[in-house]
């Protein structure tokens, strides 16, 4: 066959790849824009539900899912990060470590429902923190812990074993060769792992279904013990569980979840991106 | 007469079960230029990295015998790392400047170190910019990547690095071999300098260069000590076949 030809098979075929890839996704976005957009209002964002859900605003579960995202980054970054430090920096190449290691990456792949289930058995009923934002956000930040802790060790790893030599022979210790020397340069890869658990833990429903999420609190939470809504769960209940409630606001449900993870994700995009333009090697 | 800085004893050293140095018994003189010369795989550099312990972050390495540095057995339990190495300063094969301005850079060993005042701070990176010679060229320059720098300055840069520490001995691990030839002879201009208040020792594979630049010479082969003493006679007139094989260009 001709090299020009084939040349151009191949081609035709990676772009009608990505097309098949890309092409749906804007479908979707294009869909829940043009059914919710009419949905969106001041009142919409930042109102009570009333009536059975049918009208009124989402602002509890906009603000739930807002509490329950941060709750869950405030627990596992600190808590991914530092067991990646360890792994990456002190502990040895052994089998032990390379079964941890193992076990962290497929836990990422354990389904979300699974989670639940384990918070619910764990936090609200054996700690007894009840069905409430502290549960949520704690099994929520279990499960991305794996996805923070792995982007985090691949963060580590890349930072070039140069600088931890250089800052030794300068005489610094491990501990401030590890703060001074590695951490910084690694920031913008934590911060990807990051962000990719930020998206997950805003949308997911099934681990915040036996844990947190209210099915119709009309009334913000006071403390971290008090139940919320959640916008993943309004979602499932306004679309499968309770008849009569307006398309539009089914659709401006979804598009403002989406909105909610597209800003926070940009949020940290742009903070990676400050943090990047800093360090470069 | 002679003030010995390094002295090893029947220095012995093992990766696992393999012998990279043997019986090494090599005392060098204080505010000279020493040159480690040999083949590849001779044991220079690791030689070089037993003065101030940067063996210890390989797996397996194994020390037998005494390294006395200023004075002091290096391989005790109570030897203090952070010490040691604040008094052996070290420069290695390829520039390796951190991807942060030349001040931050110069500055890195104090903010660890922390025992001056800001104050201080900008004295002593201007001081160390200036025996390198960078300071002229540098000065307004004192925030620009270090990255952004010709690798002769970077390699200059990463020593005036190591000064900041005021060390009393710099440890070069073949500090020109990614350098052209011109910046090469600057560098060890350089050195010139710096031994009228440092002690050098440097691994070198440019025998020329160890020629020109060195007061002394170790030839290592195979992981031994073959011949040690002053350059010039070392170049003259070596007592050793092996060494003068090596010289003469017979091998390695």
């Amino acid at each position: 066959m001709n090299v020009q030809l084939e040349q151009k098979i191949a081609f035709s075929i990676l772009f009608l790849c990505t097309l098949l890839v890309v092409v749906p996704v804007l479908i979707i976005l294009v869909i829940i824009f043009v059914k919710g957009a009419s949905a969106l209002s001041l009142n919409f964002l930042f109102e009570m539900p009333t009536s059975g859900m049918t009208a009124g605003g989402i602002f509890p579960a906009i603000l739930g899912t807002l509490y329950l995202v941060l709750g869950a980054i405030l627990f596992a970054v600190p808590l991914g990060v530092l067991s990646a430090i360890y792994l990456v920096e002190y502990s040895r190449d052994n089998a032990l470590s390379r079964i941890v290691k193992l076990a962290i990456v497929n836990l990422a792949g354990v389904p979300s429902v699974v989670y639940g289930l384990f918070g619910l058995g764990i936090f609200v009923l054996f700690l007894g923190f009840g069905a409430s934002i502290l549960s949520g956000s704690l099994t929520l930040g279990i499960m991305i812990l794996p996805v923070i802790i792995t982007s985090s060790r691949e963060a580590l790893e890349s930072v070039p074993q140069s600088f931890r030599i250089v800052s030794l022979s300068l005489g610094a210790s491990k501990w401030q060769t590890i703060r001074h020397s590695v951490l910084p340069h690694a920031l913008p890869g934590i911060l990807t792992g990051t962000i990719l658990g930020l998206g997950r833990a805003a949308g997911e429903t099934a681990p915040i279904l036996f844990t947190v999420a209210a099915f119709y609190l009309p009334k913000l939470p006071q403390s971290v013990f008090d139940q919320t809504m959640a916008l993943p769960y309004h979602l499932y209940v306004i679309s499968t569980q309770v008849p009569g409630i307006p398309e539009n606001v089914r659709y401006g449900t979804a598009l403002v979840l989406l909105m909610l993870v597209l800003i926070l994700n940009l949020a940290a995009i742009i903070l990676r991106y400050q943090f990047r333009k800093r360090k470069k090697w | 007469m002679n003030t010995f800085v390094i002295e090893t004893k029947h220095l012995d050293l093992f990766y696992d079960s393999f012998q990279a140095l043997t019986d090494i018994n090599l005392n060098i003189e204080e505010k000279k230029i020493t040159a480690l010369i040999g083949p590849s795989g001779c044991g220079k550099s690791t030689l070089l990295r037993v003065f101030n312990r940067m063996n210890d972050l390989i797996d397996g390495v194994r020390i037998t015998g005494d390294v006395n540095v200023l004075g002091d057995n290096i391989f005790t339990p109570e030897t203090d790392l952070i010490a040691l190495r604040q008094k052996i300063g070290m420069v290695f094969q390829r520039p390796n400047p951190f991807p942060l301005s030349v001040y931050e850079n110069i500055a890195f060993g104090l903010k660890i170190h922390r025992n001056q005042s800001k104050k201080e701070f900008t004295d002593i990176v201007k001081e160390s910019l200036k025996s390198v010679i960078l300071w002229d060229d540098l000065k307004d320059r004192l925030d620009n990547s270090a990255l952004k720098l010709s690798l002769e300055q970077q390699q200059r840069l990463c020593i005036a690095r190591v000064l900041t520490m005021k060390p009393q001995i710099i440890l070069m691990d073949e500090p020109c071999s990614a350098l052209d030839p011109i910046a090469t002879l600057r560098i060890e201009e350089l050195m010139q300098e710096l031994k009228k208040n440092y002690t050098i020792v440097i691994v070198t594979h440019n025998m020329q260069q160890a020629a020109r630049a060195s007061d002394n010479t170790a030839f290592l082969y195979l992981g031994e000590l073959v011949e040690y003493g002053e350059t010039k006679h070392i170049y003259s007139s070596p007592k050793e076949k092996r060494t003068e094989d090596y010289l003469t260009g017979r091998f390695g």
